[in-house]
């Protein structure tokens, strides 16, 4: 099997929009059904009362992960074709940490923000225009900012390279990190949980 | 007994919103890991590429400038990336497609589940107005967050973490670091 398929050239550009829009549904509809719509469902996350952005986030990273490794260990997937981001330390850390603030603030991330909107939540609407408002002054910045844009380019690195460590036991670690990850969200959720029953027994 | 109804119909009685009652509660959120880690290997195996979702907005704001002020379109590396080579509609590209699903998919989830319907998603203690201009102000710093990350929680998060790309690490970390950092001072709009 000559995996991906597309770099293979089983099938053409136009043939792949058509994969995107299909690829889009599946990822939509399981958001949704996941939850991803609704800002108080997605907020609940940085007050540990509902750890789920947490546990999808980590399961699909977990699966696809370890598929990767499998396929490309049998043969059947060529992982230099499968496009990675350069690394560019700095801007990305400085802009995690303005995203995941605006995740707070705001309520959605890019990709849920279009299912609540797709779901009718008014505020998700306002965050959508904000989001092309932010985009808009990056663009306008971006011959001050271009520098910094540009800085700590690391190329196309992975974890196992920048370490020096094996793929397989970078994957066993992020597990690991994963089930302890798991344990700790279901443990939190449950001493939140505890405490709200202990408040509402009180009033 | 496992039951896999009951599992699909995952109930979470403490968890659900006021405001957002469903026929419908959410599904299992590690079935919904294992479903979206499907979709997301999926992309990978078909198309040699991770999902994204940021990208697409980008597109829309590049040609957004580009119809009202060309000038100030061509002079600006940021935007001509998203243009192409002038020969090709820009919204001919993998990444709007694939939005536009996400649109699609999620209304039919939502529409099947019966959440499809105009309400506020917020916490009891703030008013409408209110919800509105923190939602503005933070997808305001989402859109200019996700460009300096060169990607948001889909293509730097899900994709570049199941690769294990270093940068799509680092900014997942930071992104659950800025956001819990600051969620004290937004604990009146969600709690």
């Amino acid at each position: 099997m000559n995996l991906p398929l597309f770099k293979f050239g089983y099938f053409n550009d136009e043939v792949s929009l058509i994969v995107a829009f299909i690829i889009g549904i599946a990822f939509g509809f399981v958001l949704e059904r996941g939850g991803f719509g609704s800002g108080r469902q997605l907020a609940a996350q940085f007050y540990f009362t509902d750890m789920r952005v947490f546990k999808v986030m980590f399961t699909a990273i977990t699966f696809a992960m370890i598929g990767v490794f499998y396929l490309s260990w049998m043969g059947f997937l060529d992982l230099s074709l499968v496009y990675i981001s350069d690394t560019y330390i700095l801007p990305q850390a400085v802009g995690g940490l303005i995203l995941g603030v605006g995740f707070v603030v705001g309520g959605y991330c890019p990709g849920t923000s279009g299912v609540a909107i797709a779901t009718g939540k008014i505020d998700a609407m306002f965050y959508g225009v904000g989001g092309f408002f932010g985009i808009f002054i990056f663009g306008e910045m971006f011959p001050w900012i271009e520098d910094f844009f540009n800085s700590t380019h690391m190329g196309r690195i992975t974890l196992p390279e920048y370490f020096g460590i094996d793929y397989g036991i970078v994957l066993f670690l992020v597990i690991l990190m994963a089930i302890a990850g798991f344990t700790g969200a279901d443990w939190g959720e449950k001493i939140m949980a505890k405490k709200k029953l202990a408040k509402a027994k009180e009033s | 007994m496992f039951k896999f109804k009951d599992w699909f119909h995952h109930h979470h009685h403490d968890n659900v919103r006021e405001g957002e009652l469903t026929p419908y509660h959410y599904t299992n959120p590690y079935l919904i890991g294992l479903l979206l880690g499907v979709v997301l290997l999926a992309t990978f195996v078909i198309m040699g590429r991770g999902l994204g979702a940021s990208g697409a907005l980008s597109t829309v704001v590049a040609v957004g400038v580009n119809a009202v002020s060309p000038e100030t379109a061509k002079g600006n590396d940021f935007f001509l990336g998203y243009l192409g080579n002038g020969e090709t509609n820009p919204f001919k590209n993998w990444l709007v497609f694939q939005v536009l699903g996400v649109i699609v998919g999620g209304f039919i989830s939502g529409a099947i589940a019966g959440r499809a319907r105009f309400i506020v998603s917020k916490g009891p203690r703030i008013s409408n107005n209110k919800r509105f201009m923190f939602a503005f102000i933070g997808g305001t710093l989402m859109g200019f967050g996700a460009k300096m990350a060169r990607g948001c929680t889909s293509g730097q998060g899900l994709t570049g973490g199941a690769l294990l790309s270093l940068g799509g690490w680092a900014f997942m970390m930071a992104t659950f670091a800025g956001a819990y950092a600051f969620a004290y001072f937004m604990r009146r709009q969600w709690t």
